[in-house]
């Protein structure tokens, strides 16, 4: 233990203060059960992170609750460990969530949050020095450049409905537009030949882009390292910890209908009605009356069904008979088998998919003549009611729905119309259509077993 | 996807016929004997070739050899079967394939980093070598998409009444890429049937990652939602992004007030409804006011003036009064014109490297339509019924007789004004822009290397 602490001081010294980037593994022994405590802590930020985000909370709610997260579970007793237990929990999470595609991607957009609600946290003076550290490609703008460009900055800032407008005071960087995409997608900059003027508030935007590129790049290095080399030299010590880690915290992940394993083709008129959510019996309903989904109604029903257990068979005759009657057979079995098949996992990268999370569908942007996505998020209110109305959800209910859907509560929204149809409460909240669905047979089988 | 297939007998009698008597007329349609003509005669290999190259053919030490041949091409055949990752490593590889497999569609995939016929081969190495590594930036806009904002035709049918919404998009989408994002070699090319594709170029929109593409595919999408949500454009702010009030008041503008006739949008009770419920007006006051004058003036239509063009004054009248009650609606003039007018995209071909978009210079096999580039500033004048067709040019190939040897056969027919279209303004241009590309790169990387042996 002597040896380990002594090793640990001289590490601290080398670190920027408050907020690493994580470049490189720290070079300090670690206590096998402090490498489980820091990564399971850590992931209670990143897991509260993941459900504020998929609540639809807004920015600066987000902002208050990372940082009450961060305090609550990553402050070790003495101060001066607090920065190796972040790197120890970052590098240990490293390994968890580097194995699959899935993992890497929401642990790669849940530390990317962590770091930027951790940045806008900061005071300008390390902010700075972070910038430095980062070795940014931006260039300060001011002068006549500046006020060649000020009413365009003020035209994006009046558009954003700020309140104060910028001044040829102010300090903009220029940077490639490359570098800034999600101020591009937003349009919450100025564009002008291939570069995107950025304020001083936007700058995390720029640093956080940076922050995820250089862990992205390293997530697959230690996927290829994991599975070269360390999974199998840590057999009997690491490699255990580390699976456990990762289906532990995630929850199910419903690829494998466990429970009630299958469900017939018959059957399935009568569980959209009782056990669907809304999100499934939508395109649902949509699918029997058009005989058609688009590509993202396909995909979100489809994984949906094979987790309620529908197999690749019965998958293929239910699709069938619908598509036929729009496209014809013929056409059915050349465009549309393969999609179905390669969401089994028979065609393609053979990768066997998993149904869609709520945060997931949540987050997708349906377009035109699309029926995918979370219809409490993008329902009107009129249709959102008249859809209510039809899985029978009544008097005092729609409106506490409604409340939450104003709220951005989408989750909660889909949870109060699950109690409100179920008639009995659903204390864990709804994560996962497969969830809802689980759930809704479960309560459905035992009030069929009392009256029996 | 099926074309249209005639006999095959008759067929080959008709063939044989025209090539014997000069002149005669060649009957409308599309079959695989028409295409073989095509695909022997009129498809230019070569410039496709020298395009996907992007100056890697050349003697050049910088040129990457293998590059052409790490480009994914899809074919369609006739009876349907889709024949992905095929790779060739020079024009008249593409060539004999094209010809020996006459297929109906040919799609042109990303640059992958290994060749993507071997690409089972690199698969037992674990690890994911085989993966896109540069794609052309990319749009497709479909008419189709418009159905809910055009009265004159619906899904795959397209009409002079509703082509504008075409030339809207290509207006618009063109000047942000070039003023914008600051992209020089842009290709615009007609679908065939009912839309637009184009194709961005530079070197640094080939590299773009799929998250930058997003983010440039985000920028231009302000039409949201479908039939489930209410409001399909919203604005919220002070005053609209400096890139929207250049398309507003340089493009759309103009276009609506077209279309305010062509497409009569205001012309009956189901038409002028849909504008008001994109009114979000609390208590239905001024929603109620115009409802009633138009109710009233459909009785005494005597005015001089058109019908929709008076109702969208009195619309804009009324919601730019400046009165207290209008105050939240300032922005809903504006939502109204985009709703008509503004581009709408196929946001997931744009987003990832690895989808497929049509070859210009394909023969779409519903109607026939060759696939040609339409030259942005003059989109306006573009006539998508104009377009040559796979007879037309067999009849223009006919009637041409013979000509000397090393002739093109395409500049006796329609075709040849699109592909000097297609070389004088996209090609050289962009290979001129490649060369010096390929010598700064390689004279940095020269000097660098020097750098290190100095030491």
């Amino acid at each position: 233990m002597q040896a380990v602490r002594s090793q640990r001081k001289s590490f601290v010294k080398e670190v920027v203060p408050t907020l690493p980037l994580y470049r490189s593994a720290p070079a300090l022994e670690v206590r096998l059960e402090e490498f489980e405590l820091f990564a399971l802590d850590r992931l209670r930020v990143l897991k509260g992170i993941s459900d504020g985000l998929s609540r639809g909370k807004k920015h600066d709610e987000m902002q208050k609750l990372a940082i009450e997260l961060w305090k609550t579970n990553m402050r070790h007793p003495q101060a001066s460990e607090d920065v190796n237990k972040d790197i120890i929990s970052h590098f240990v999470l490293r390994l968890v969530y580097c194995r699959t595609e899935d993992l890497r991607k929401w642990f790669l957009s849940m530390e990317t949050a962590l770091f930027r609600y951790r940045f806008m946290n900061e005071q300008p003076e390390p902010q700075r020095a972070l910038m430095e550290e980062f070795d940014l490609p931006y260039k300060a703008v001011g002068g006549s450049e500046l006020e060649s460009v000020l009413d365009k900055l003020v035209q994006v800032s009046r558009s954003l409905g700020a309140q104060s407008q910028p001044t040829a005071n102010d300090i903009f960087f220029k940077v490639p537009f490359e570098e800034v995409p999600e101020l591009v997608a937003s349009r919450r900059v100025f564009i002008s030949k291939g570069h995107a003027y950025i304020a001083r508030n936007q700058v995390v935007s720029l640093v956080a882009t940076q922050f995820r590129s250089l862990l992205s790049k390293a997530l697959i290095l230690t996927n290829r390292k994991w599975t070269t080399t360390i999974a199998e030299q840590e057999k009997d010590r690491l490699t255990p910890i580390v699976e456990a880690l990762s289906s532990s915290y995630l929850g199910p992940d419903y690829s494998e209908p466990k429970e009630f394993g299958q469900i017939s083709l018959k059957d399935i008129d009568d569980a959209a009605k009782s056990s669907f959510p809304l999100c499934m019996r939508h395109v649902f309903e949509k699918l029997r009356e058009d005989h058609h989904l688009k590509h993202g109604g396909r995909m979100q029903l489809g994984l949906f069904l094979k987790g309620v257990g529908l197999k690749l068979d019965d998958a293929l005759a239910f699709w069938k008979a619908e598509f036929s009657q729009k496209v014809g057979v013929e056409r059915f079995d050349k465009e549309y088998s393969y999609g179905i098949r390669h969401n089994y996992g028979r065609e393609g990268k053979r990768t066997d998919y998993t149904p869609y999370s709520c945060q997931k569908i949540i987050s997708s942007t349906p377009g035109v003549g699309d029926h995918h996505g979370c219809p409490y998020r993008y329902f009107s209110e009129e249709n959102l009611r008249a859809a209510l109305g039809k899985m029978g959800v009544t008097g005092r209910a729609v409106g506490d729905v409604m409340d939450k859907v104003k709220n951005k509560h989408y989750q909660l929204a889909c949870t109060l119309t699950f109690e409100a149809i179920h008639g009995s409460s659903c204390d864990a909240g709804i994560n996962h259509p497969n969830q809802y669905f689980k759930d809704s047979q479960t309560i459905i089988k035992s009030k069929n077993q009392s009256a029996a | 996807m099926t074309g249209e297939q005639v006999s095959k007998g008759s067929d080959d009698m008709m063939i044989d016929e025209y090539e014997q008597k000069q002149g005669s007329v060649v009957p409308e349609g599309f079959n695989s004997h028409y295409l073989k003509v095509y695909y022997g005669k009129l498809f230019p290999y070569a410039d496709i070739f020298k395009w996907m190259s992007y100056g890697n053919d050349g003697k050049h030490p910088a040129c990457d050899q293998s590059y052409f041949s790490r480009r994914e091409f899809s074919f369609t055949l006739d009876n349907d079967v889709y024949l992905r990752f095929q790779s060739f490593n020079s024009a008249s590889e593409l060539e004999s394939s094209v010809k020996e497999k006459c297929p109906v569609k040919i799609d042109i995939g990303p640059v992958y980093s290994v060749d993507p016929s071997k690409r089972h081969a690199y698969a037992q190495s674990g690890d994911n070598v085989f993966t896109p590594v540069e794609r052309e930036l990319i749009f497709d806009i479909d008419m189709s998409d418009y159905d809910d904002v055009r009265y004159c035709c619906s899904g795959a049918d397209v009409c002079l009444e509703c082509w504008p919404l075409m030339t809207i998009a290509i207006k618009v989408i063109d000047t942000a890429l070039r003023d914008d994002f600051g992209f020089s070699h842009i290709l615009w090319v007609y679908s065939g049937r009912r839309g637009v594709h184009c194709w961005v170029c530079d070197g640094k929109a080939r590299r773009l990652t799929n998250e930058q593409r997003a983010a440039i595919a985000d920028y231009f999408r302000v039409y949201k939602g479908n039939e489930n949500s209410q409001k399909k454009v919203s604005f919220t702010g002070h005053a609209l992004h400096p890139f929207l009030s250049r398309a507003y008041t340089g493009v759309l503008t103009e276009f609506f007030k077209k279309l305010l006739l062509s497409q009569k949008i205001f012309s009956t009770e189901e038409r002028y409804e849909k504008i008001l419920d994109m009114i979000p007006d609390p208590d239905q006051s001024i929603t109620s006011e115009l409802r009633g004058r138009w109710q009233e003036k459909r009785q005494t239509s005597s005015s001089k003036e058109d019908i929709n063009v008076v109702r969208w004054e009195q619309l804009k009248t009324m919601l730019q009064s400046g009165k207290p009650k209008v105050q939240g609606l300032r922005r809903c003039v504006e939502e109204i014109v985009f709703s008509f007018t503004y581009p709408r995209l196929d946001m997931e071909v744009s987003k990832h490297m690895n989808h497929l978009l049509k070859a210009p210079f394909c023969v779409h096999p519903k109607t026939g339509r060759v696939c040609v580039p339409i030259d942005p500033n003059h989109c306006e004048d573009f006539d998508p019924t104009a377009v040559p067709t796979l007879s037309t040019l067999l009849e223009q190939l006919n009637i041409g007789g013979l000509r000397a040897e090393g002739d093109n056969e395409w500049d006796r027919t329609a075709l040849g004004q699109s592909i000097r279209f297609f070389r004088s303004s996209f090609l050289q241009p962009l290979l001129k822009s490649c060369k010096e590309e390929m010598e700064s790169s390689y004279t940095a990387r020269l000097q660098q290397s020097k750098n290190s042996f100095n030491w």
